[in-house]
């Protein structure tokens, strides 16, 4: 029979190089008697058993996941935590992935004292409750807790982090931990009548807790379910819980019994917006956008954020039109602000075409999409949807007049030809339609975005500024026409 | 009005928001020694609890209970004859590290009612935080409640000193809404949703790319909403397909559900009857079941009900309705499985997939999984048990889960 001592209630350090030595010497977890220094024992067993044994070279490995358990269980208030963990040290140690097996029983122990200390850390955080002491300048911050376990010195640097710029103590049962503004400093334990016994805030927090608690859900046993009643004590507010209890069916009943008052008069205090567009000369554009914020022509909207409508100067030459808004339009409420509209510009822009100067709108102007957990997944609008919405298309068309419309996709395409039609077909010259527009019909940007392989990328982006340069010539030829 | 009194209408008005969180937003102190306060890794603090189950986490108030609004469903609507108070700037500010300092709290959660403006109202909410942050150094946490249609630099200023943002979408239902808060409107709520979504991918993106350049600081704990529940006529399947598309479109941290509550001096056009808390309960459940364990909006909610059960949890009523699927092997089923089986929370199942990697689960290890051994073990294979292959068919086995029906009396 070994006796070991240990220093202090939380002396990891001492256990460690103890443990350590005991399992060089293959000492069996039965022949140790685990003491620490404080505790009363009896003298005569301890003279009479050996000490350690003497320590042997060299160390052993266990993996950090056990450490890291043993430093917290340790913490823990079971007497017999020091050979708990000497057992489950010795099988950990031939057996390195002995902690992922929850349902072993030394494992299963272990855990659980360690998330018991957590658990008591997580609510000494939550249920300290300072008190102050002097005012302004002078004033410091103490507080009264009772710990179920020997969590003082793992939980106080969370407070040195928080209230830094204020000087605090913590007093409890075994241990008072101090802060003056630099360092943490640990002093014995003192009694609850050391303590401060109130606080000048006291009284309008426990109002803030009696008006902040809804009497019409009574949930006594969700409340002690994560505040216990062994807290109580040492919470100022706690004295309120019986009475406000006890009143709450009645004020309910009242609530429910109680005639709707007359209304008072509306106590509106409305300030007179500024106007936010103050061009108001007879700008058609504006109003046409602003009666398609409202479109429910078909069903797309539920789902959607926003309307998102064509942009562009009213004497835009081009009018360039899309299939449907993405996601981060459906959010911004402008067309083409993705990577699609990323990858247009670019192609614009080395097509001799000023984005400014082009007016930009959709085929279908609500974006279409399958919910996928986190994500909006797009989906091709159908001929019913772009139907529906190629009225407005139509009256964009009747306003700007463009000398050219592009038609970027089959959406587009089909919008603006009312009818389906091949991209590859037609693709490449401008087409008089019978209404006397001329359109001119590309690939859409995203497809470009799609294409798996670079070279196919290269080859069909290089296609599509072609044919945007067909557009720039188009324009230029009918400038000069002009 | 001295300020306790003014404390109490202001929380009280603030009540019916369930929002409490006051975690995942980023990792800050003060032991620079310049400042006060610091957030909590990992779990939020929950400083309190009433004895209506709530946490009391934050500081959590009204500017002021005037509005100009008149939202049928609010103690704070225009028409109501509550008493009306409004705090200063300097009020919420010293009252917030006041409590603070003696531990009461993580932080405040500031809303208001409408006045003046949209903007006007904002520019106050956003004023408290300024000062707190800039003038006070405090670091701890903040949740600021968004006005609709509120100007742009006001909502940048908003997340860059606040934690969280939020917006409430109030009505599951876009008609109901427009009935209930004739001055709301439901796109004004989502346009401004997608505004924040927008800002917060932007701060997120920047974190990823390297500059020199301090990215843009945008709420790092992300933008919630809340829906109140039992106000109007829409079902379970109508308010979880909402949340679907609110989580999917805006990447909502939460979408809390409040389950209408009789207010004081209450408009007779509502349900004046207890809280559906139960209800509420399920909701919860089943927007976990959406977020956590891999399940669809539409898979959750009987698409002939509409509704959840009351009396058993919606993976259950699942599992129920789909047991042509079980009993399922635990040591040897998939992650995506074990989530589906009734019983077993997301840490049970990472306990049994590192477990079984050596040792094989038997029906003595239960416990130690943390499993609830009544609601699982129907549906459950292990290396020594088998649910007996009627016990899956038999009509008795929803009867089992069922709450016992409480005798009232002994006839006499």
């Amino acid at each position: 029979m070994h006796v070991v001592t240990i220093e202090t209630e939380t002396d990891f350090a001492g256990w460690r190089q103890a443990a350590r030595t005991l399992a060089m010497n293959h000492v069996e977890p039965a022949d140790i008697i685990w003491r620490f220094s404080g505790s009363d024992h009896d003298l005569l067993e301890e003279l009479s058993a050996p000490r350690l044994p003497d320590p042997v070279e060299g160390t052993f490995n266990v993996p950090a996941k056990f450490v890291e358990l043993a430093q917290t269980a340790i913490l823990h208030r079971n007497p017999e935590r020091f050979a708990i963990l000497y057992r489950l040290l010795l099988r950990v140690r031939s057996n390195h992935d002995l902690l992922e097996i929850a349902t072993d029983p030394d494992v299963a122990e272990v855990t659980a004292m360690a998330r018991a200390v957590h658990r008591d850390e997580h609510k000494m955080q939550a249920f300290v409750r300072f008190r102050e002491i002097g005012r302004e300048r002078q004033a410091r911050y103490v507080a009264w807790f009772e710990p179920e376990h020997h969590i003082v010195e793992l939980a106080a640097p969370f407070f040195a982090r928080r209230f830094a710029d204020m000087p605090w103590s913590i007093l409890t049962p075994d241990l008072c931990a101090h802060w003056d503004g630099s360092h943490v400093t640990f002093t014995p334990g003192v009694s609850k009548a050391d303590a401060p016994s109130e606080d000048r805030l006291e009284e309008i927090w426990r109002r803030y807790y009696a008006s902040i608690f809804n009497p019409a859900r009574l949930k006594v046993k969700a409340m002690e379910k994560e505040m216990p009643r062994k807290y109580w004590r040492n919470l100022p507010e706690a004295g309120l819980i019986k009475p406000l209890i006890a009143g709450a069916s009645q004020r309910t009943a009242e609530m429910i019994d109680q005639a709707a008052t007359d209304p008072h008069k509306p106590q509106k205090r409305v300030e007179t917006d500024m106007p936010r567009n103050t061009q108001t000369s007879a700008d058609n554009l504006e109003t046409l956008r602003d009666e398609a914020t409202h479109c429910r022509a078909c069903e797309l909207w539920k789902q959607a954020t926003q309307t998102v409508f064509g942009e562009g100067p009213a004497n835009a030459q081009v009018m360039l039109i899309g299939e449907q808004p993405g996601d981060k339009e459906d959010l911004a409420g402008h067309p083409f602000v993705g990577p699609a509209g990323q990858m247009l510009d670019r192609a614009l822009e080395e097509a001799g075409i000023d984005r400014k100067k082009t007016y930009v709108t959709n085929a279908v102007k609500h974006f279409k999409f399958v919910p996928r957990g986190k994500i909006r997944l797009h989906q091709k609008p159908g001929t019913p949807e772009i139907r529906a919405c190629r009225p407005w298309y139509e009256r964009e068309l009747a306003l700007l007049r463009p000398e050219l419309v592009v038609a970027m996709g089959a959406t587009a395409a089909q919008c603006v030809f009312g009818k389906l039609t091949q991209i590859n077909k037609n693709r490449g010259r401008v087409i008089e339609l019978a209404d006397g527009v001329k359109a001119l019909v590309t690939v859409h940007p995203s497809y470009l975005l799609r294409l798996p392989d670079e070279e196919a990328k290269t080859r069909e982006y290089l296609r599509f500024v072609d044919d945007l340069r067909i557009a720039a010539d188009f324009i230029r030829k009918a400038a000069r026409a002009a | 009005m001295d300020l306790s009194r003014k404390l109490e209408i202001l929380a009280d008005a603030a009540k019916y928001d369930a929002s409490c969180a006051s975690s995942g937003t980023e990792v800050r102190d003060s032991s620079d020694g310049k400042g006060l306060g610091s957030t909590a890794p990992g779990m939020g603090i929950c400083h309190s609890y009433a004895p209506d189950g709530r946490c009391i986490s934050l500081l959590k108030i009204l500017l002021t209970n005037a509005c100009n609004y008149d939202c049928l469903y609010c103690v704070n609507r225009a028409s109501s004859n509550v008493t009306r108070a409004r705090f200063t700037i300097d009020e919420v500010v010293k009252l917030t590290i006041d409590f603070y300092r003696r531990n009461y709290i993580e932080g405040l959660f500031l809303s208001s009612g409408i006045i003046r403006s949209a903007d006007y109202t904002m520019e106050q909410v956003v004023a408290v935080a300024r000062k707190l942050r800039e003038e006070n150094h405090f670091r701890g946490y903040i949740h600021l409640k968004t006005i609709p249609e509120a100007d742009e630099t006001l909502i940048a200023e908003a997340g860059k000193y606040a934690d969280r943002l939020s917006i409430n979408i109030e009505m599951p239902l876009e008609t109901s809404l427009a009935r209930f808060a004739p001055e709301k409107d439901q796109r004004a709520i989502r346009r401004t949703m997608g505004r924040l979504r927008l800002k917060l991918d932007e701060a997120e993106d920047a974190k990823k790319t390297i500059t020199k350049a301090k990215p843009p600081r945008f709420a790092p704990a992300g933008q919630s909403t809340q829906m109140i529940v039992g106000a109007d006529s829409a079902n379970d399947r109508t308010i979880l397909d909402t949340s679907a598309n609110l989580y999917g479109a805006y990447r909502l941290k939460r979408v809390y559900y409040s389950a209408f509550s009789p207010i004081p001096d209450a408009s007779r056009a509502l349900p004046l009857q207890a809280p559906p808390l139960v209800r509420e309960h399920r909701l919860y459940q089943a927007d976990w079941l959406m977020r956590f364990y891999g399940f669809a909006a539409q898979e959750i909610v009987d698409e002939a009900e509409g509704m959840l059960p009351l009396d058993i949890d919606p993976k259950l009523a699942w599992a129920l309705r789909h047991r042509e699927r079980f009993p399922l092997d635990i040591n040897r089923a998939s992650r995506e499985e074990l989530l589906r089986v009734p019983g077993f929370g997301t840490k049970t199942v990472e306990r049994i997939i590192a477990t079984r990697r050596t040792s094989a689960i038997r029906y003595a290890d239960l416990p130690r999984l943390h499993i609830v051994r009544n609601k699982a073990l129907p549906f459950i294979v292990l290396s020594d048990y088998r649910p007996s292959p009627a016990a899956l068919d038999s009509t008795g086995l929803s009867a089992r889960f069922k709450p016992k029906a409480r005798q009232l009396g002994f006839g006499f």
